[in-house]
């Protein structure tokens, strides 16, 4: 049976999730240096383009379709069969499109998120076969395993409510297994790149805070308490997570910057995402607080001595944030909150930690595989990097023709 | 005392910069310019629309040196910034009369390095 309450939420939160890529969009593109600030709303932009129509042709027919097997079957090609009748197995109070067009959104700022890693050195064309090729063989069959009906990991009891796994690990690894192999960008070592527009960066970070709600109380594809409960503790770790960041940095540098409480924010949104819908809110903010910890140590501690250029930290905010929040759930889950979740080591049962760390070691070393395979094939046949000259150039003006600011009217 | 302007690619700036130090010149001024000589310019499509020909960013630096500094401080601007393409840029040297030091008033050469 269709619920009017539930249908006007979960097509809310969809939109709230859209908006989420071009919050990203302004989140990377303050980071990057002016040169290639439309290059990366560009990729964020054209990733809403790609993968809204390889959704609906096959993409939700492969995550969501059910089987068995590797990933969902072809049954559902062309959204053959999704009609706007409920579908149980996923959400018995909404249309199956409603579901399908929520989905979407996820699928859409996956891939997108990885561009922070990539940005400022990836050729354009290159990116879009890369997006497709990762979109089809990785997000689609982890998703798949994580949520679909007949999905191996669902089946073993991974909790993940609203994509810490199939989203931010996911993206986190390929983050890093681009950011590797690509090299880092020309003249790093003589000028680290600052940020080029910090109001850009505050702007995407409070839009991405806004339509987490969307991502995380949307994920209970109902107008409900649970509804209630993931956006209770999605504000809370977002905001713990934020002062966090700023504390850290006020000990050790001398001076809390905007940059960090919006690093902090985006970490702990990240952290939670998995644990909205099995926590309560003392531990969003035992995992807020110290979700910061470990992603200040990643990007401020490793990445240098490890010395891979991930420009705008994708892995260590993303990957590092998402692990945290995996095994958090795996600790401070309780079936208090949520009766069809499971508890957690904390309050009895070790051995959902146990699945939990099962489901991060599988995504992250199938991920990295089929990453480092999909970014060589593409590098084999199109060269995945811009030439060094086009580099020093920029982006904007070498692959788009077009420029962010004039210095004249 | 010589005043030397010079107008290079914005790409270049780096590489110049560490010529320049290589030569421990460490006193320059960078400013963002516009311009065009014989190089016409990246086309720029708006909406569909060609553009080419517009004014170009370019970066000028000012350096003010003693005469013994002069050839050293061409030498590595050019080296810096030269790729053979039209659009290298130019370098201009001035007389210069007089170099005030803020801070002190020294004037004349001891107030240039």
């Amino acid at each position: 049976m269709i619920n009017s309450g539930d249908t006007a939420w979960v097509l809310m939160s969809a939109a709230l999730v859209l908006l989420m890529t071009p919050a990203l969009a302004f989140f990377y593109g303050g980071m990057v240096r002016r040169k290639n600030v439309l290059s990366v709303l560009m990729q964020c932009f054209i990733v809403m383009c790609v993968l809204s129509l390889h959704w609906v042709l096959i993409g939700y027919s492969l995550s969501f379709a059910p089987a068995k097997g590797f990933w969902g079957g072809l049954q559902w090609f062309g959204l053959n069969g999704v009609g706007l009748e409920p579908y149980a197995d996923y959400a018995g109070t909404i249309p199956h499109q409603a579901f399908m067009i929520y989905q979407c959104m996820f699928a859409i700022i996956t891939p997108a998120l990885i561009i922070g890693a990539f940005a400022e050195r990836m050729k354009f064309s290159s990116f879009l076969v890369f997006t497709l090729l990762w979109a089809t063989l990785v997000y689609n069959p982890l998703c798949h395993w994580v949520w679909g009906v007949g999905g191996w990991l669902r089946n073993l009891g991974a909790l993940d409510f609203a994509g810490g796994t199939v989203v931010h690990i996911n993206a986190g690894i390929a983050a890093l297994v681009t950011a590797i192999i690509l090299g880092k960008r020309v003249n790093l070592d003589k000028n680290i790149p600052t940020p080029h527009n910090m109001p850009l960066v505050v702007l995407g970070t409070g839009l991405l805070w806004f339509g987490w709600f969307g991502f995380n109380a949307g994920s209970a594809l109902a107008a409900n308490g649970l509804a209630v409960n993931a956006f209770v503790v999605t504000n809370t770790a977002a905001a713990a997570a934020g002062l966090s960041w700023a504390l850290i940095e006020w000990m050790r540098n001398g001076k809390p910057t905007i940059f960090g409480v919006c690093s902090g924010a985006v970490a702990g949104l990240v952290a939670i995402t998995p644990a909205a819908g099995f926590v309560s809110v003392i531990p969003a903010i035992i995992i807020g607080l110290l979700v910061s910890v470990f992603c200040f140590a990643a990007v401020t501690i490793i990445k240098p001595k490890l010395g891979y250029d991930d420009s705008l930290d994708a892995f260590g905010v993303h990957c590092i944030g998402g692990i945290w929040g995996a095994l958090a759930t795996g600790l401070f889950a309780s079936k208090l909150v949520n009766p069809a979740g499971s508890d957690g080591l904390f309050f009895g049962n070790p051995k959902q930690l146990l699945i939990q760390l099962t489901t991060v070691l599988v995504t992250i070393i199938y991920t990295l595989i089929v990453t480092l395979i999909i970014y060589k094939l593409v590098d084999l046949f199109m060269g995945v990097r811009v030439k060094k000259d086009e580099e020093l150039i920029g982006l904007d003006l070498t692959q788009h023709h077009e420029r962010a600011y004039t210095v004249l009217e | 005392m010589k005043l030397i302007i010079a107008i290079i690619q914005p790409s270049k700036l780096e590489e110049v910069k560490e010529e320049l130090y290589k030569q421990e010149i460490n006193l320059i001024t960078v400013s963002e310019v516009l311009g065009h000589g014989r190089q016409k310019g990246i086309t720029e499509v708006y909406r569909g629309a060609k553009e080419s020909g517009n004014l170009l960013r370019k970066i000028r630096l000012e350096i003010a040196v003693n005469q013994n500094f002069v050839e050293p401080t061409i030498k590595a601007i050019v080296k810096g910034a030269k790729t053979g393409e039209t659009g290298d840029g130019k370098i201009f040297v001035l007389d210069l009369e007089e170099c005030v030091r803020i801070r002190t008033e020294e004037r004349g050469s001891v107030a240039i390095g």
